[in-house]
């Protein structure tokens, strides 16, 4: 068996994975980026998207959105917003508010309303993501 | 003497109110429960990002953020947390007591003073000195992340667009179930975060960590989360603080009400006993009269 890693995902309704894991991929600032065990210390802000871990065979993905990540002493801290386990999510509630965010951002752009733009852009990335985090297998 | 009707009714009046101020008193420590248990799973966050905010922070030495830029004082805004429904004795009152306390005392420094008031109760009673840039109503209820990230946000704009010069605090501190207190905090520019009790547990390694992006772009992005965590923190303070505030206002109300009713009962059983004196009075004389 291969070194692990503590990984813990804390968000402000409480902690939601808090195990050893093998592999962590996150959506950092300046791409996706995997740490695997002794990694550096390292900190890192993180981006709509999905963050998967791996024990042993085990592979989960869950759907996050911003916050940042630090690592030291061979464990990995996530504190982000919202963090949500991809069989958790409501597939049909993405879907529309996927529609709903394209159909405001569409909207936002003939009429210019600038705070619109940026929120309807975030709760589209956040559809996105929670949809491929429900898609992957 | 009031007659005995009135008195059965006034007594059955109170009993209810009894009645629905236990009731209360019950609501109140059932979601005393819910906001404790949303606190409590609150603090593993704040700890945790308190801990990364002083790491960052110890390093960050020169860099000018516009979040933490000290500008000499001329006008200060102070956001005011209060409960969206009364009935929970002096809580608000005492919250927005020491708000105007802050403003006066900013008034009397030649400052002109702003607030964004949080909650209803604080917004009625704050409106009357003119001075409520915004207000925030019907969200204490049910307030997640996103409504704290709104109203931080605002702020920040306005102290970052230079409306504002100072920002404070002043909400209910939660201490326990019998003691809620007001309390104030400085809110912006911001602060570099000390936390000597994460520096002592964690040995400081920051001076070997990997930063992406750069530790200023980093700070950059932390600082307005962290008034996010600020004003959610108040926020679920307030709540708690509010629920405990009125399940003590219940029961206090619940003994009063048992207090008015045994007084009652007794001037009940006393109107009582004086229409039965009356009539067998009544009865005696007219038995007298037939004699």
């Amino acid at each position: 068996m291969a070194q692990q890693i503590a990984l813990e995902v804390v968000t402000p309704t409480g902690a939601v994975v808090n195990e050893d894991v093998d592999i962590v991929n996150a959506p950092g600032y300046g791409g996706d980026f995997g740490v695997l065990a002794n990694h550096a210390p390292f900190l890192s802000t993180i981006k709509i998207g999905i963050l998967s871990y791996e024990i042993g065979k085990k592979r989960e993905n869950l759907m996050v959105s911003g916050g940042f990540c630090e690592v030291s002493n061979n464990k990995i801290t996530f504190l982000v917003e919202s963090a949500e386990f991809g069989y958790q999510i409501d597939v049909d509630r993405a879907m529309k508010a996927k529609e709903r965010a394209e159909k405001r951002l569409s909207q936002a752009v003939s009429h210019d309303e600038s705070i619109n733009v940026t929120r309807a852009e975030a709760a589209l990335r956040r559809a996105i993501a929670r949809l491929k985090a429900a898609n992957i297998k | 003497m009031p007659s005995l009707k009135e008195v059965k009714t006034k007594i059955a009046g109170v009993k209810k109110t009894a009645q629905i101020t236990k009731a209360m008193n019950m609501v109140a420590s059932a979601k005393l429960r819910g906001a404790q248990e949303k606190m409590e799973a609150f603090r593993p966050y704040t700890s945790k990002f308190n801990e990364a905010m002083s790491n960052l922070s110890g390093r960050n030495s020169g860099g000018s953020f516009p979040l933490m830029e000290q500008r000499s004082v001329k006008s200060v805004e102070i956001i005011v947390i209060t409960s969206d429904r009364g009935l929970c004795g002096s809580f608000n009152a005492n919250i927005v007591k020491l708000a105007e306390q802050k403003m006066r005392a900013y008034e009397a420094e030649g400052k002109t003073v702003s607030f964004v008031c949080v909650g209803k109760k604080g917004f009625r009673t704050l409106r009357k000195t003119g001075k409520v840039r915004k207000s925030y109503g019907d969200i204490m209820g049910s307030f997640q992340m996103f409504n704290a990230r709104e109203i931080a946000g605002e702020v920040a704009r306005s102290f970052v667009d230079g409306e504002s010069d100072k920002v404070e605090l002043v909400y209910g501190a939660f201490l326990s179930v019998a003691r809620q207190v007001p309390a104030a905090t400085d809110f912006l520019p911001v602060q570099p975060i000390v936390d000597e009790t994460a520096a002592e547990t964690a040995p400081r390694i920051s001076g070997e960590y990997i930063y992406e992006p750069s530790a200023e772009e980093i700070m950059d992005v932390l600082q307005p989360l962290y008034l996010n965590v600020m004003v959610y923190h108040a926020m679920l303070e307030v709540g708690a603080s509010e629920h405990a505030a009125r399940m003590t206002a219940m029961d206090n109300a619940t003994n009063a009400c048992k207090d008015i009713v045994s007084n009652l009962t007794i001037l009940y059983n006393k109107a009582r006993q004086a229409a039965i004196t009356a009539e067998l009075m009544d009865i005696v004389g007219g038995a007298e009269a037939l004699k």
